[in-house]
């Protein structure tokens, strides 16, 4: 059996990259994925934790996190497509003002 | 105590008028503006008319409450009509002078751009004095006492564009203020001491109250700081100086305001008040000495003014001066006779002097005016019985009333009679002065070659045209109409009529039991006044109309104890000096410069200033940058993990 430890440095690891993209990427789909990736860092210490804990709790908030992740994508697609159609650009530092 | 549910449209009826003159006054004609100034203080007249006619004095006081105006605990004051005797009296003067005044108004202010305006004030004034005449309480009286100052404020600045219009106004405002200010404490010591404001009810506490000795007792102390408000409203020294500038006013508001009506308020309040000044013996000297001391001093300034105005401001400083001599005497029937009769005399001399000024194109010196009894014969005739009045010459009305309060004066004091008896002589000798100097001799103004064309338009009726030309009759109506009351109305003391009918007022005074004994005594200061009063007559008519040349040299000859009293003794300059200058001094470089700028102005603007800065870094935070945005939040979380790992979680 993998120690839970093994499981949190993982997730660790994949929540820093997801941080370190989100502050070094300019493309904004690209920081759209690092939260994706900080997100399933999370997602993953949640079942660790579960399978640890033999609590199913964690396992559901997983499954709260997968649905809203999907939702957010969702938006966040269309968000996206609509900044693209008006600016003809992804890149967030171009993207700096709240008005048009 | 009779209900009287009519007595609240007598003040309420004028209100009216100021109102619809005031806001629909420049869009209607003159007519309608005319029409509306004169019905309703007209119709307040004759309701006040119809009181008087049904009065009886075993159904006074008459009384209405209107509403309740403020309740807090015990303390209580209402809308609150009260007419006795003696508001009855000052009723009746107000409505019916000010009634005839509007009239005259009328004719007077017939040319004014601003008609409509004037009304309104004339109306508003109106209505504050009613107010104070028939407030039943002192609160009620307060707000009519200030609303006429106001009233007396927007009409001595009625032409407001010239710069001593307006600096007169506000000179009569804040001299007010400086006698309101003792008016008013002296209502919080009432209030203190009595837990209300009501007459009835503060007298009834003081009544039973015993006859403070020594002064430097609780009715004293009202007593005389009443006496500042009145001295204030009143113009007596220290605070005569605003109305002789008053006079800046058109002179229908000089003839109402500053003669009849309102500057009489301090003597009525003063005779309302007498429960307590009776009970005061200090501060009834107070008021008699002020009195006595104003009616002297005002009355030598007038000898040696030559604004016809100027010298009507100073005799009526100085006849004021005279009723608050009687009411120190504790004759404040003689006072408020002297109040009534000066109200007809002093209104006709104003009211006269307006039409002299109205005839000779706006000029007011009197050095320009002389001759023009066959100008202007009807002016002449009614300023002539006006003038008779003033000097107490019998039968006419100013006789009647100055010879009651000589005669109360005696009784109490006789050097009051000795100065009262100088003022009388003195009093004569300068309205005689200023009847030949205007009506005697030749025309010394300058004549005009060419109809129409001004020879002097520097006043402000400034309608010089051509020949000095009598008055149109809608002013002298009114002057008739005070010429005769100057002439009867001071038959009203025959047999002491008036005095008795003011007794449930005052009291059957002491001095009934007194006056059976003396009346050879009183005949005979009668005859003495009388002839002091002639005596001046005559010597102003060798000075002024047979031998003119004298008085220069006897001015001349005085020299500079003439220019002193000429430039009025520079009261004027030593108000200047010692308080004004101080003040505005003091306000300048402390209150503006140093408070004001210095630590209001400073704080508000370093507080704004402190503020900009501060906002200037923190802004910086706010880039707009997503990723700086989501770097702050990052560094954030790992401050709180790093804390949390620190201290350790849960613990």
């Amino acid at each position: 059996m993998v120690p839970l430890s093994y499981y949190l440095v993982l997730s660790g690891i994949l929540f820093a990259c997801g941080v370190a993209g989100f502050l070094i990427k300019r493309n904004i789909i690209t920081i759209f994925m690092s939260i994706e990736l900080m997100l399933n860092g999370v997602n993953l210490s949640f079942v660790a934790f579960a399978a640890h804990w033999k609590v199913l709790a964690g396992q559901i908030f997983v499954f709260f996190i997968l649905v809203v992740a999907a939702a957010e994508a969702a938006v966040g697609l269309a968000i996206i497509i609509a900044i693209y159609r008006t600016r003809e650009t992804l890149n967030v530092d171009q993207v700096n003002l709240l008005k048009l | 105590m009779t209900q009287n549910p009519y007595l609240w449209l007598i003040p309420v009826l004028p209100l009216a008028g100021a109102a619809i003159n005031g806001f629909m006054g420049h869009k209607s004609s003159k007519k309608a503006v005319t029409t509306v100034a004169l019905v309703f203080p007209g119709l307040a007249f004759a309701l006040a008319l119809k009181i008087a006619l049904g009065f009886s004095s075993a159904a006074a006081p008459y009384v209405f409450d209107l509403a309740h105006w403020i309740r807090s605990g015990t303390f209580s004051v209402d809308f609150a009509f009260y007419v006795d005797q003696l508001s009855l009296v000052m009723l009746l003067v107000v409505t019916g002078v000010g009634f005839l005044i509007h009239i005259y108004s009328v004719g007077y202010m017939a040319d004014d751009p601003s008609y409509y305006r004037f009304f309104s004030y004339l109306n508003l004034f109106m209505f504050f004095m009613l107010t104070l005449i028939l407030a039943n309480n002192y609160l009620m009286m307060f707000v009519g006492w200030e609303g006429v100052g106001l009233a007396s404020y927007l009409l001595i600045g009625f032409w407001f564009t010239k710069d001593s219009a307006a600096s007169a106004g506000k000179k009569a405002f804040i001299v007010n203020r400086i006698g309101d200010f003792g008016f008013l404490i002296g209502l919080f010591l009432i209030i203190q001491h009595f837990g209300s404001l009501n007459f009835t009810e503060v007298f009834s506490k003081v009544q039973p109250l015993a006859v403070e000795s020594g002064g430097a007792g609780l009715l004293t102390a009202i007593g005389i700081l009443l006496m500042v408000g009145a001295c204030g409203k009143s113009a007596q020294i220290p605070l005569y100086v605003w109305l002789p500038d008053a006079m800046e006013g058109p002179t229908p508001v000089s003839a109402l305001i500053h003669a009849a009506t309102m500057v009489t308020a301090g003597v009525y309040m003063v005779a309302r008040s007498h429960v307590i000044f009776e009970r005061a013996p200090v501060a009834l000297t107070v008021v008699a000495v002020i009195g006595t001391l104003t009616a002297f001093f005002a009355a030598t300034i007038g000898i040696a003014q030559t604004d016809i105005k100027k010298v009507l401001a100073y005799s009526t400083v100085s006849q004021l001066g005279y009723m608050f001599m009687a009411c120190g005497a504790g004759a404040f029937s003689a006072g408020i006779f002297h109040l009534m009769t000066h109200a007809f005399f002093k209104g006709l001399l104003f009211l006269g002097a307006g039409s002299v000024i109205h005839a000779v194109g706006g000029e007011q010196d009197m050095r320009k005016m002389g001759g023009l009894r066959s100008y202007i014969p009807w002016t002449a005739l009614t300023m002539g019985i006006a003038t008779l009045a003033i000097s107490g010459i019998p039968p006419f009305a100013g006789f009647w009333s100055k010879d009651e309060i000589l005669w109360k004066a005696y009784q109490a004091n006789w050097v009051y009679w000795i100065i009262g008896l100088v003022t009388a002589f003195i009093t004569s000798f300068y309205m005689f002065r200023l009847l030949f100097m205007t009506f005697a001799g030749e025309y010394r103004g300058a004549h005009v070659d060419s109809h129409g064309q001004a020879h002097s338009t520097h006043g402000h009726d400034g309608h010089g045209h051509g020949d000095p030309h009598e008055s149109p009759p809608v002013m002298l109506v009114p002057l008739v109409t005070l010429a005769l009351l100057s002439t009867i109305g001071g038959l009203v003391a025959i047999g002491n009529h008036f005095e008795h009918f003011l007794n449930p007022v005052f009291g059957s005074a002491v001095q009934d039991a007194l006056e059976t004994d003396n009346h050879g005594t009183e005949l005979l200061l009668m005859v003495v006044s009388v002839l002091v009063a002639l005596f001046g007559a005559v010597l102003a008519w060798v000075l002024y109309v047979s031998k003119p040349y004298l008085p220069q040299k006897i001015a001349a000859s005085l020299g500079a104890f003439y220019d002193t009293v000429a430039n009025k003794y520079y009261v004027d300059e030593i108000y200047a000096k010692v308080f004004v200058k101080p003040l505005v001094d003091a306000s300048t470089t402390i209150l503006w410069q140093g408070v004001d700028r210095k630590v209001i102005d400073d704080t508000v603007n370093n507080a704004a200033d402190g503020a900009r800065h501060v906002s200037d870094e923190v802004r910086h935070m706010q880039s707009g940058n997503l990723r700086s945005y989501a770097g702050w939040i990052a560094s954030g979380a790992a401050i709180v993990i790093a804390y949390m790992i620190w201290r350790g979680v849960g613990q």
